[in-house]
């Protein structure tokens, strides 16, 4: 999982930080932001993730208007949304908005680690195919692809 | 006040929602409705079939009567005239004449061929002098010399001046009157000329009156002795058998029984002159037989009326209470599943909230105790390795269990958003059966289940295909003994449809029950059933646009089978 950068944003500091804590045991070193605002400056500082852990709940900006936000600017930063607090009716939302997977609290990190996986894997494909269909000269193609990471 | 408080009452209890359907209140509201529709138009008809049968039968009365009384009436002055014209006549001889000449019996005779020639009826004429001693006499009998002194009819002749007697027998063994006229001598003596007259003429008068063979007419004296033969109340000189009518000199007419029990009319009337009542009698069967006829038809109209209205009222009544209990009962279904929803969904409301706020602390926890076992598998030496790692196992696996609950809560307040989504049914029909799997193991229920693996996926409702599981199941499992065993099936029956029964070895239903089983409010759980189960259950699947069949042998068990389409049905739109 080197490599990989991971944002982790989530209001309870004493939950996010062990999960960083844990994620770097496995080779993920992750970053926190403790709201929606703090994420939100890394992200327009030039610190942007490849994957995005984000929860929804939180004081201030919350996760939702985040993630529209941040597909809007960066559609090649892949997001995966992990509440305690979500709805089907979230989930639906979240997906539309370009979330690349959804988790309920709480979820075993093997699974998060193997999604934040498959999330970067799927990312670098794109860019990859991306970047063969610009070598040929098919920038129309390759701007599509990149491209439907924002719808 | 109170009465009418009353009605209104009716009124509004009819118009009132009610809290229950009980029976007892369609009784009583029908038989009320019925009374009222009926009183309202039978009364009106009674009062005025009284008015009718009482102005009919006055006005036939009337004009039954009086031709009668104009009868009675013009015989009273015939007999009038006829006693009047004797009178008159033996009045004249007594002026025309005087008493010298009347003694003389020669000259008596010849008057008294003269008068008898022109007026019938004369039987003999005499002079009866001062001292009330037969003068002279002409006639058939020899009644010179008769002393008449102490007579009364000679002494209400000195009295009144003319006298007309009752009718008698006297000597003569036939009917007859006496027309007594007294005179005076201008030196003051007193004589009487006296005339008897034949009454056969009364006999000829009232039979001139050309009654009917039932009707009677008689001529009675003021004392009730009749003065004419009578065909059914007796023979001349006879006491009439009935009391005399009240004095009156107009015609009138009076209902009475008679003494051979008949029902009659009498028309009566007092004669002015004389001591005698003209009597017309007349059977009331008689007078009243075109009355009858109306009578008959009246009553006949009047019970056909009745008929038809009580028909009406009835059938109306019914219809309307009928309907009126139909839309009470659906309007308490739906405001109980209105309510019952309600409840569910603020259950739901407050689960999902509990829910979220456990699944942040248990994240915690999950992150921690992983934090642990992190730390403890990467220490090179730690004493007691096995022995945390169980420990850690063991929060992991509580946390684990208290996310299966949490998120069970979550799917139980999802069931209240209406939502067609695409789903499979064998996972509803599992997530379903998982409510209930503590009571299957408490009463040692045997669950088998035969889900086909190869069943796709429908667009239909999550939450509401739940309730209708549930409810099915829920009647399963109270159908059963402790030990019974409850069957689970689905299947694909058609490339539309998919079909899941619910079978169980229970107690079963009879037709009876069987056939109410979708009415609202029915249920044979005696306290703890709402009877709402299997109508929202109905009334979900039809929404979902499926269907429900139920088999039931009494002892053996019931099968219910739910047939779902794989594609929403248009009319899928819930909470309507």
């Amino acid at each position: 999982m080197k490599g990989i950068k991971v944002l982790l944003v989530d209001d309870e500091e004493n939950f996010v930080r062990t999960l960083a804590e844990r994620m770097s045991m496995r080779d993920a070193g992750a970053t926190v932001a403790l709201n929606g605002e703090e994420a939100l400056q890394m992200v327009s500082a030039g610190e942007v993730p490849d994957v995005m852990v984000l929860d929804l709940r939180m004081p201030g900006i919350d996760g939702m208007e985040v993630l529209r936000r941040v597909k809007k600017a960066y559609p090649q930063v892949q997001v995966i949304v992990l509440t305690g607090h979500g709805t089907e009716k979230d989930e639906e939302e979240a997906r539309r908005l370009g979330a690349f997977e959804y988790h309920k609290k709480p979820v075993d990190i093997d699974i998060l680690v193997r999604d934040i996986r498959r999330a970067f894997r799927e990312k670098i494909e794109d860019a990859m195919v991306a970047a063969t269909f610009a070598q040929a000269g098919d920038f129309d193609n390759a701007r599509e692809i990149l491209d439907e990471d924002k719808k | 006040m109170s009465r009418l408080e009353r009605f209104r009452s009716l009124f509004r209890t009819a118009l009132d929602v009610p809290e229950e359907i009980a029976p007892e209140r369609y009784r009583a509201l029908r038989r009320k409705i019925t009374l009222l529709l009926t009183a309202a138009a039978v009364v009106p008809l009674l009062i005025l079939s009284a008015i009718n049968y009482h102005q009919y039968r006055a006005t036939l009365t009337r004009e039954i009567v009086t031709p009668v009384r104009g009868l009675v009436n013009k015989t009273r002055h015939s007999f009038e005239l006829f006693l009047a014209e004797r009178a008159s006549t033996v009045s004249l001889i007594s002026q025309v004449y005087s008493p010298a000449e009347l003694a003389d019996e020669r000259n008596l005779n010849r008057i008294f061929r003269a008068v008898k020639g022109e007026f019938p009826g004369f039987i003999d004429l005499g002079l009866i002098d001062e001292n009330g001693v037969h003068a002279s006499y002409v006639g058939p009998y020899n009644l010179k010399g008769k002393d008449y002194s102490t007579a009364d009819w000679y002494q209400q002749t000195r009295v009144k001046g003319v006298y007309v007697s009752d009718v008698f027998m006297g000597f003569r063994r036939f009917p007859h009157i006496v027309i007594a006229v007294q005179r005076m001598t201008d030196d003051g003596h007193s004589w009487v000329l006296r005339a008897t007259i034949d009454t056969g003429q009364f006999d000829r008068l009232i039979a001139s009156m050309g009654l009917e063979p039932e009707s009677d007419a008689f001529l009675v004296n003021n004392a009730g002795v009749l003065q004419t033969a009578s065909r059914f109340y007796g023979a001349v000189l006879d006491q009439l058998p009935m009391p005399m009518p009240p004095m009156t000199y107009e015609t009138a007419t009076l209902e009475t029984t008679d003494p051979a029990g008949r029902d009659v009319f009498i028309t009566y009337t007092y004669f002015q002159h004389a001591d005698f009542v003209l009597m017309a009698v007349k059977p009331r069967a008689e007078i009243f037989k075109p009355w009858t006829t109306l009578r008959s038809d009246l009553i006949l109209l009047f019970v056909t009326s009745v008929a038809l209205i009580l028909s009406v009222a009835f059938g109306l009544t019914d219809l309307m209470v009928r309907r009126m209990r139909a839309s009470d009962e659906r309007r308490i279904a739906a405001f109980v599943q209105m309510e019952h929803t309600q409840k569910l969904s603020s259950i739901g409301r407050l689960a999902a909230g509990v829910a979220h706020e456990i699944n942040n602390p248990l994240a915690i926890i999950n992150e921690k105790a992983g934090l642990a076992s992190d730390l403890m598998e990467l220490a090179g030496d730690f004493p007691e390795r096995d022995r945390f790692r169980a420990l850690v196992d063991a929060i992991l696996r509580s946390v684990e269990r208290c996310r299966s609950i949490t998120h069970r809560l979550l799917g139980f307040s999802r069931r209240m958003d209406v939502n067609i989504e695409q789903l499979d049914v064998n996972d509803v029909l599992k997530e379903t059966m998982s409510f209930l799997e503590q009571e299957a193991l408490h009463r040692s229920i045997t669950t088998s289940v035969s889900l086909d693996p190869a069943m796709p996926r429908i667009a239909s409702d999550r939450g509401q295909l739940q309730q209708v599981f549930l409810n099915i199941l829920n009647n399963a499992f109270a159908a059963v003994p402790d030990g019974g065993s409850v069957t689970l099936a689905t299947w694909l029956r058609d490339p539309d449809t998919v079909g899941v029964s619910i079978k169980d070895n229970g107690k079963g239903m009879s037709d009876e029950v069987l056939r109410h089983i979708f009415e609202p409010f029915f249920t044979t759980k005696k306290t703890s059933g709402t009877g709402l189960g299997m109508f929202i259950t109905y009334g979900i699947i039809r929404r979902l646009g499926g269907d429900i069949a139920v088999q039931s042998t009494e002892g053996a068990g019931t099968t219910v089978t739910v047939f779902l389409p794989m594609k929403a049905a248009p009319t899928a739109t819930l909470g309507s």
